[in-house]
C-alpha cells in the first residue's frame, strides 16, 4: 500500500508540471500587457525597462521555469526562513502586478475564509446526505424516498447563485434575519459575536451544503441500495441479526466504501463552486480574489491561484485511490 | 431470476400471437412506451420542449424589442402591457427573458453537440484502436485534473477581445463561449464511449464482421456506433443542462455575454444591483434557468432508463 501511494505520489509529478505548463501556455498566448495597468504617463523606454525587469521579453519556456521556480523554490525558501530564522540566499518573491505585494501572502490571507465556508458546508453536507441515502434506499420507493430524490434533484439543478440570491432575498431583504455579506474582519470573542458569526454563515453554508447534499445523496443511496441486495445480508437476517444492526452496521460499512471516495473525489470540485458562492455573499476567500486577479489583468495571481486549484485536485483524486484500496480489501494495488 | 424470463417470454409470445395485426413495433416506439412510465421524465420533457417552443416562438408573437428603452414606462410591476414587468430603463422583461432564453438555449445546444462529437470522437477511437488507447485516456485524465470553472473564467476574459475583433462583439462571444464550455466537459462522455467499445469489440457479431473483412471505418459505422447511442443519447442529455449552467454562472460572474446581449445568466447578474427594491426581476431569469436544467436532469434520467434494454424488457 505505502509503495503503491509513493509511486502515485511521483507520478503526480508530471502530471502538476504538465498542467502547470498548460495553464501557464494558455495565459501566455492571450495577449496581455503586464503594463497595461499603469498610468499613460509613463514614456514608453521605461516601460520597456518594467516589461524587461518583470521577464517578459525571455523566451517563454524561461518565463515559465523562473516562474516555477519561484513558486517552488523562492517561496518555501522564505517560509522556512521566516519560521525557523534560516538565512537561505533567497531571489525575487513572486509579485502581484495589482497589489505589489507577494502572491502568496495575499494566498495565504485568504485560504481561512475560503476553508472555512467550504469546509462547513461539505461537512453539512455530509450530515444531511448520509442519512438521507439510507433511508431513501431502505424505504424504496416510499413517499420519503420519492420526496427526497425529488429534493436531491433540485439541488444539483437549481444553480448556487441562484438558490444563494434566492436564499438572500428571502432571510435578509424581507425578514431581515440574516446579514447578506460575510464580514471577515468580524472576531469572535463573545457569545453574542459567535452568535453573529453563526448567522453570517448560515446562509453561505446551507446553498453550498444542499448542493453537496443533493450530490452525495444519491451515491448513497445508489451504495446502499446495491449493498441491500446482497447474500451476506440475507445471510445476517437468517442467523437472526437485528434488522438496526443490519441496515446500520452490515449494509452501512460496506456502502461508505464508494461514497467516502465520492466524498474526496468531489471536495476540489467544491473549491471551485464556492468561487460562485464566495461571489454571491461577498466573503473575501480564493474565489474572490481569483476573480479580481483576473478583472485587474493580474498574471501572477490568476497563474498561482488556478494552478492551486490544479493541485488540490491531482491530491485529492490520489487520496480518493488510496483510500479505496485502504477501505476495500478486495483492492489493494500491490 | 430465470422464472421471470420465461414469464417475459411468454408475454412477448402471447402478445405477438394475438396481436399479429397490430401496429409494427419499433425501438424507437419501445423507447417511447417505457419513457412515458417515468412521470418526472414526462414532464420534464413537456416543459424543456414548451420552454424551447416559448423562445424560438415567443418573439414573434411578442413583439416587443428586448432592446427597446421606454423611460417612461421604468420598473413597473406586473401588468398586461408588460406580464413580467420591465426594467430600470423600461425595457420588457418578458421580451429580454425571450430573448435571453434564445441565447442561453443556443449555447446550451451547441457546446453539448461539441462536447459530444469531441467525446465520442475521443472514446470510440480510444477504445477501437489499442495503440491509441493509453496515450487518450491519459489525455482524458490530464483534461480531468484541470480546475474547470477557474479556467474557463481565464479563458473569456483573456480571449474575449481578439475574437470580437474578427467576429464581431456577439458572434465572438458565443464562437468563445461554445467552444470554451465544449472543449472543457467531454470527458466524462469520452470514458463512457470507451468503456462501452471496448466491452462491444468483444462480441460476436463484431467478430463476424472482422471475419468478412470489414473495414476499420465502416465497422465503427456500422456496428459500433449504432451500439453505443444509447450512452451518448443520455451524456448528451446532461450536457444540455452542464452546459446552460456553466454558461450563466460566468455571466452571472460578469464574464460572459455583454450586458447588451442578455442571455439568462447575465439578466440575473444585472438584477442583484435592484434586489431589495425589484425583487422579481431575479427571480423571472434564475426561475428560467432552473426550470430548464432541472427538466433536463429528469429528461436525462427517464432516458436512461428507457434506453437500456435490461429496464424496457421488464
Amino acid at each position: 500500500m505505502l509503495n503503491y501511494t509513493i509511486r502515485r505520489l511521483i507520478l503526480a509529478v508530471p502530471t502538476m508540471l504538465f498542467i502547470s505548463f498548460v495553464i501557464f501556455a494558455i495565459i501566455k498566448l492571450s495577449p496581455s500587457d503586464p503594463t497595461a495597468g499603469l498610468p499613460l504617463t509613463i514614456p514608453p523606454e521605461v516601460r520597456e525597462k518594467i516589461r524587461e525587469a518583470l521577464g517578459f521579453n525571455e523566451p517563454f519556456i524561461v518565463q515559465f521555469f523562473l516562474w516555477l521556480k519561484q513558486l517552488v523554490v523562492t517561496e518555501p525558501l522564505y517560509w522556512m526562513n521566516q519560521k525557523f530564522g534560516t538565512e537561505f540566499e533567497i531571489g525575487q518573491r513572486m509579485i502581484s502586478y495589482q497589489t505589489r505585494s507577494p502572491v502568496l501572502d495575499l494566498i495565504v490571507q485568504r485560504i481561512p475564509q475560503t476553508l472555512w465556508v467550504v469546509g462547513t458546508s461539505y461537512i453539512v453536507g455530509i450530515i444531511i446526505a448520509v442519512p438521507l441515502g439510507i433511508i431513501s434506499a431502505y424505504k424504496q420507493y416510499s413517499v420519503f424516498d420519492q420526496i427526497g430524490t425529488f429534493i436531491s434533484m433540485i439541488g444539483f439543478s437549481v444553480p448556487t447563485f441562484f438558490t444563494g440570491v434566492l436564499l438572500i432575498l428571502i432571510f435578509s431583504v424581507n425578514l431581515g434575519w440574516f446579514p447578506s455579506i460575510y464580514d471577515t474582519t468580524h472576531v469572535v470573542d463573545s457569545w453574542g459575536s459567535f452568535w453573529y458569526q453563526i448567522k453570517q454563515m448560515i446562509m453561505p453554508v446551507m446553498v453550498l451544503g444542499l448542493f453537496n447534499a443533493a450530490q452525495i445523496s444519491r451515491y448513497m443511496r445508489a451504495s446502499m441500495l446495491d449493498n441491500l441486495t446482497q447474500d451476506y445480508v440475507r445471510t445476517a437476517r437468517a442467523k437472526g441479526v437485528k434488522e438496526q444492526t443490519v441496515v446500520l452496521v452490515h449494509v452501512l460499512r460496506n456502502s461508505m466504501i464508494p461514497v467516502v471516495t465520492v466524498i474526496a473525489l468531489n471536495l476540489p470540485s467544491v473549491f471551485g463552486g464556492a468561487l460562485i458562492t464566495e461571489q454571491v455573499f461577498q466573503v473575501n476567500g480564493l474565489g474572490q480574489l481569483l476573480i479580481l486577479a483576473i478583472q485587474g489583468g493580474d498574471v501572477p495571481m490568476v497563474q498561482t491561484v488556478t494552478v492551486i486549484f490544479a493541485v488540490l485536485i491531482v491530491l485529492f483524486n490520489l487520496i480518493a485511490d488510496v483510500l479505496y484500496g485502504m477501505l476495500d480489501p478486495r483492492i489493494r494495488y500491490d | 431470476m430465470t422464472d421471470r424470463a420465461v414469464k417475459v417470454d411468454e408475454a412477448a409470445v402471447a402478445e405477438r400471437l394475438t396481436g399479429l395485426n397490430k401496429k409494427h413495433r419499433s425501438l424507437v416506439g419501445d423507447v417511447w412506451d417505457q419513457y412515458k412510465t417515468h412521470k418526472g421524465a414526462l414532464i420534464g420533457a413537456i416543459v424543456f420542449f414548451g420552454i424551447l417552443i416559448a423562445v424560438l416562438i415567443g418573439p414573434f408573437i411578442w413583439t416587443i424589442d428586448p432592446s427597446f428603452v421606454d423611460i417612461r414606462s421604468r420598473n413597473q410591476g406586473v401588468s398586461l402591457a408588460h406580464p413580467f414587468g420591465t426594467d430600470q430603463l423600461g425595457r420588457d422583461l418578458l421580451a429580454r427573458i425571450l430573448s435571453g432564453g434564445q441565447v442561453s438555449m443556443a449555447v446550451g445546444l451547441t457546446a453539448m453537440l461539441l462536447a459530444v462529437l469531441l467525446g465520442t470522437l475521443i472514446g470510440v477511437v480510444a477504445g477501437f484502436f489499442q495503440k491509441l488507447d493509453g496515450p487518450l485516456m491519459r489525455f482524458t485524465d490530464l483534461f480531468l485534473a484541470l480546475p474547470l470553472l477557474p479556467l474557463l473564467l481565464v479563458i473569456v476574459t483573456l480571449f474575449r477581445e481578439p475574437l470580437a475583433a474578427s467576429f464581431g462583439p456577439e458572434g465572438g462571444i458565443f464562437i468563445l463561449m461554445v467552444s470554451a464550455i465544449g472543449i472543457t466537459s467531454w470527458m466524462q462522455t469520452a470514458r463512457i464511449v470507451r468503456g462501452d467499445v471496448l466491452a462491444l469489440k468483444e462480441r460476436e457479431f463484431v467478430l463476424a464482421a472482422r471475419s468478412i473483412g470489414t473495414p476499420p471505418r465502416r465497422m465503427i459505422t456500422r456496428h459500433i456506433l449504432p451500439n453505443v447511442l444509447s450512452p451518448i443519447l443520455v451524456s448528451a442529455t446532461l450536457g444540455i443542462a452542464n452546459a446552460i449552467i456553466t454558461e450563466s454562472a460566468l455571466s452571472f460572474l460578469g464574464l460572459g455575454f455583454p450586458p447588451d446581449f442578455p442571455t439568462w445568466g447575465r439578466l440575473l447578474f444585472d438584477a442583484i444591483d435592484y434586489m431589495p427594491q425589484y425583487p422579481m426581476w431575479v427571480v423571472w431569469p434564475g426561475l428560467a434557468i432552473s426550470l430548464t436544467v432541472l427538466s433536463v436532469n429528469y429528461m436525462g434520467d427517464g432516458l436512461r432508463d428507457a434506453l437500456d434494454p435490461r429496464i424496457r424488457g421488464r
